[in-house]
């Protein structure tokens, strides 16, 4: 949404919101991705680096991205200080 | 030097396929080229009729593939332009009554006596679509500004792409200037942004695409509409020319200014 829709706090258009919903659909199509399968990798990506390092379980963030037509999946697994 | 085949498809239904064959078919006959137009939407034929040519048919793709005639006794010579054939689809069967592979032979027997051989695709992504696309050095993609029809496109490229089928260009069809100013339209760098492939050209709505489909002269043959004219340009880019876009811009300086607002 533009900047000056949102400081007349008009909708946003017809056209903004069609863009934004191809491009979410989009993501998960091209891929044969689901928000479940996701949340499925999240878990289990979690459960394997657990075995070996300690991660912050709350700050990771899995997401999908794009590159032209190439979608490629973006994880940020911070890790926890090594404990004395 | 053989032809090029290059196969016009779409996904979804609708959105203007045979309209863009039969233009780009006359376009490129125009500039001189000989070309023939494959109507390989099987058993829901109308290329024939957006060219102005059903009375003509005697055979039809499913005859030549069956060997009831030569494939040259089956092309159908355009009333209007010399240089332009089209190759009927049969009307009375469906998609199964030829293979991919017996496609690509039918591409590959027109290859050496034409500069382009245009295939018309059907909507979907079976069969009808791998039929249309066995033999082709290039494909086509046509999609409207609507989120329906760029959905289906983004899926018929990933097929075209897992295929090894290209090099892909768009076509986008149907613009309404009008509904792109109010931001009640996908604009043309939204659907490219979106899909991410080459632009080969913009067909703005016109009505008087559905009066000549009625008389069966493609708009293409018409040298004042801007409509013929954008599809001259996508003929001469095909056929490697450095055509501009026209801008769908608006150029009075108060549209600029609510375009401008629109977009900050
Ligand atoms: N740019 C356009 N402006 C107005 N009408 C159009 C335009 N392009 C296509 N049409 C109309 O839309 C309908 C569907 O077009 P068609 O070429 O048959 O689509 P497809 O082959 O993809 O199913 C036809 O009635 C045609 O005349
Ligand atoms: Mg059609």
């Amino acid at each position: 949404m533009g900047f000056l829709d949102r400081l007349l706090g008009r909708e946003p258009s017809s056209r903004e919101v069609a863009r934004e919903r191809l491009q979410l659909v989009l993501i998960y199509d091209r891929a044969g991705l689901s928000p479940a399968i996701l949340d499925t990798l999240r878990e289990e990506i979690v459960a394997v680096l657990s075995r070996h390092i300690e991660i912050d379980r709350d700050g990771i963030d899995l997401s999908v991205t794009q590159e032209g037509r190439q979608t490629k999946l973006v994880a940020n697994i911070p890790l926890r200080p090594r404990r004395p | 030097m053989p032809g090029t085949v290059i196969t016009i498809t779409s996904g979804k239904g609708g959105v203007g396929k045979t309209t863009v064959t039969a233009n780009l078919g006359t376009a490129l006959a125009l500039l001189g080229h000989r070309v023939v137009v494959v109507d390989a939407d099987i058993g829901l034929r109308n290329l024939d009729l957006v060219l102005g040519l059903e009375n003509r048919i005697v055979y039809d793709l499913v005859d030549v593939v069956e060997g009831r005639c030569r494939l040259r006794q089956a092309l159908v010579r355009d009333k209007h332009l010399s240089e332009l054939h089209l190759l009927p689809a049969a009307q009375t069967r469906d998609k199964t009554a030829v293979s991919p592979r017996q496609m690509a032979e039918v591409c590959d027997a027109l290859r050496p006596h034409f500069d382009y051989v245009l295939v018309d695709s059907p909507a979907g992504i079976e069969q009808g679509f791998q039929n249309a696309i066995a033999g082709a050095d290039r494909v086509i993609v046509v999609t409207t500004p609507e989120v329906s029809a760029v959905h289906d496109a983004d899926r018929i490229i990933g097929l075209l792409e897992a295929a090894e089928r290209g090099p892909i260009q768009l076509i986008l069809n149907r613009i309404k200037l009008d509904m792109v100013r109010r931001g009640d339209m996908l604009t043309v760098e939204d659907v490219l942004q979106i899909l991410a492939v080459d632009l080969i050209g913009i067909i703005p709505e016109d009505e008087q695409i559905i009066v000549t489909t009625n008389r069966g002269t493609p708009i293409a043959l018409n040298g004042n509409s801007p409509t013929g004219r954008a599809f001259r340009d996508i003929a001469r880019r095909l056929r490697g020319e450095e055509v501009p876009l026209e801008p769908l811009r608006d150029k009075s300086w108060l549209g600029r200014l609510f375009g401008f607002m629109r977009s900050s």
